[in-house]
C-alpha cells in the first residue's frame, strides 16, 4: 500500500470505483447486490425442493426405497468436507481483512482444493448409480422393486437433478476462486478493499447450506 | 482539491474472531453426525421434522456467522428475512393447494 494520507486514500484508492462515494458504500453495495442475486437462488433450489416435496407425499414407499439406494457414508463424508471448505473460506474473508496477504491465498487454496474433493466423491458415487442401472432414462435398468421402479426413478431424476444444480454451482464456484486466487496472489485485496473475497464467501457458503438440506433429504430421511 | 468525503460505515465492519469460526464450524459437524444419527433410530412421525429443525439450525449458523449477517446493516437484514418470507410464501400456497385436494394425491 502507498503511503497516502487518509483524505487522498478515500479519493483516489485504486479499488474505489467512481460512481461510489467512498469505499464503505462500494462495500456495503456488492454484498447487498450479492445478497439479492441469493435471494433469487434461494428461490430457485427452493421451486425444486417444493417439487420433491410435494412427489415425498405422493409416493412415500419410493421415496424411502429411492433413497436407501444412496451410500449414507458418500454423502456424509462429503458433508463434513463442504462444512470444513466453508470455514477455510470464512477464515480466508477473515485474512483479507486483517491483511494476512500470504494466509489468505493459502485458505483460498485450501477451499478450492475441499470443494475438488467434494466433486471427485460425487463423481464416484455418480459412477457407482450409473453402474447399479440408477441413470434416468433408457440406462435406468434397476428392478429390486419391480413396481416400484417407474416411481424410483422420479426419485432418481429429483437425485440427479439437484445434485447435478449443486455440483453445477460448485464447479462455478471453484472457477471463481481460481480468479479470486489469482487476484489475491497479485495482492489486489487489502482491509479496506476485500468485497470480491467476501462476495465470493457468500456465494460459497449458500452452496453449502444447498448441501445442508440435499445430505438429509436425499441420503438420510428414507430410514424410518 | 478533493470534495471531503461523505462518510459511510466503514467497510471494515466486524473481524469475526478465529474461535468464533471454528465453534461455529464445530457446531456444524456436530448437527451433521446429529442429523445422521436421528436417522439411525425409529422416531416415527418425528424423524422428518427433526431432521428439517437440524439442517434449518445449521443453515442459520452459516447465515449468521460464515456469511456476516449478523453483523450486516438493517438493509441486508432486510433482504435476507424477505428472501425466506418469498420461500414461505411459495411453500405455503403451493401446498395449501396440494395437500388439501378433494382426491387424495398422498
Amino acid at each position: 500500500m502507498s503511503v497516502a494520507t487518509t483524505e487522498e486514500h478515500h479519493a483516489h484508492h485504486p479499488a474505489l470505483q467512481h460512481h461510489f462515494e467512498d469505499l464503505g458504500q462500494q462495500h456495503e453495495a456488492s454484498t447487498l447486490g450479492m445478497w439479492f442475486f441469493l435471494t433469487t437462488e434461494i428461490l430457485f433450489f427452493g421451486g425444486v425442493l417444493l417439487a420433491y416435496w410435494i412427489y415425498r407425499i405422493m409416493y412415500p414407499e419410493a421415496w424411502s426405497v429411492g433413497a436407501a439406494q444412496q451410500n449414507t457414508m458418500f454423502g456424509g463424508i462429503n458433508t463434513i468436507v463442504l462444512i470444513i471448505s466453508s470455514f477455510t473460506m470464512a477464515m480466508a474473508v477473515r485474512c483479507a481483512q486483517t491483511n494476512a496477504q500470504r494466509m489468505l491465498v493459502a485458505f483460498l487454496i485450501l477451499t478450492l482444493i475441499f470443494g475438488s474433493v467434494f466433486l471427485v466423491v460425487k463423481g464416484v458415487e455418480y459412477h457407482k448409480h450409473y453402474e447399479e442401472g440408477l441413470l434416468i432414462g433408457q440406462h435406468f435398468t434397476w428392478h429390486e422393486h419391480p413396481d416400484l421402479a417407474p416411481k424410483v426413478e422420479l426419485f432418481m431424476c429429483f437425485y440427479w437433478g439437484m445434485t447435478g444444480l449443486h455440483a453445477l454451482h460448485m464447479v462455478i464456484g471453484a472457477g471463481l476462486l481460481i480468479w479470486i486466487i489469482w487476484r489475491a496472489v497479485r495482492r489486489e485485496f487489502s482491509p479496506e478493499y476485500y468485497g470480491p473475497v467476501e462476495v465470493m464467501g457468500l456465494y460459497w457458503h449458500f452452496v453449502d447450506i444447498v448441501w445442508i438440506f440435499l445430505f438429509p433429504f436425499l441420503y438420510l430421511i428414507h430410514r424410518h | 482539491m478533493a470534495e471531503e468525503p461523505i462518510s459511510h460505515p466503514d467497510p471494515q465492519h466486524h473481524v469475526t474472531s478465529v474461535g468464533v469460526y471454528i465453534a461455529v464450524f464445530l457446531a456444524l459437524a456436530a448437527g451433521t453426525l446429529l442429523t445422521w444419527w436421528v436417522s439411525t433410530i425409529d422416531l416415527h412421525a418425528w424423524n422428518t421434522p427433526i431432521a428439517l429443525v437440524i439442517a434449518a439450525i445449521k443453515a442459520v449458523l452459516v447465515i449468521l456467522f460464515f456469511m456476516h449477517v449478523i453483523h450486516s446493516t438493517r438493509l441486508t437484514w432486510i433482504v435476507v428475512i424477505a428472501a425466506f418470507l418469498w420461500l414461505g410464501v411459495l411453500f405455503v400456497l403451493t401446498f395449501a393447494d396440494y395437500l388439501t385436494r378433494a382426491w387424495k394425491i398422498y
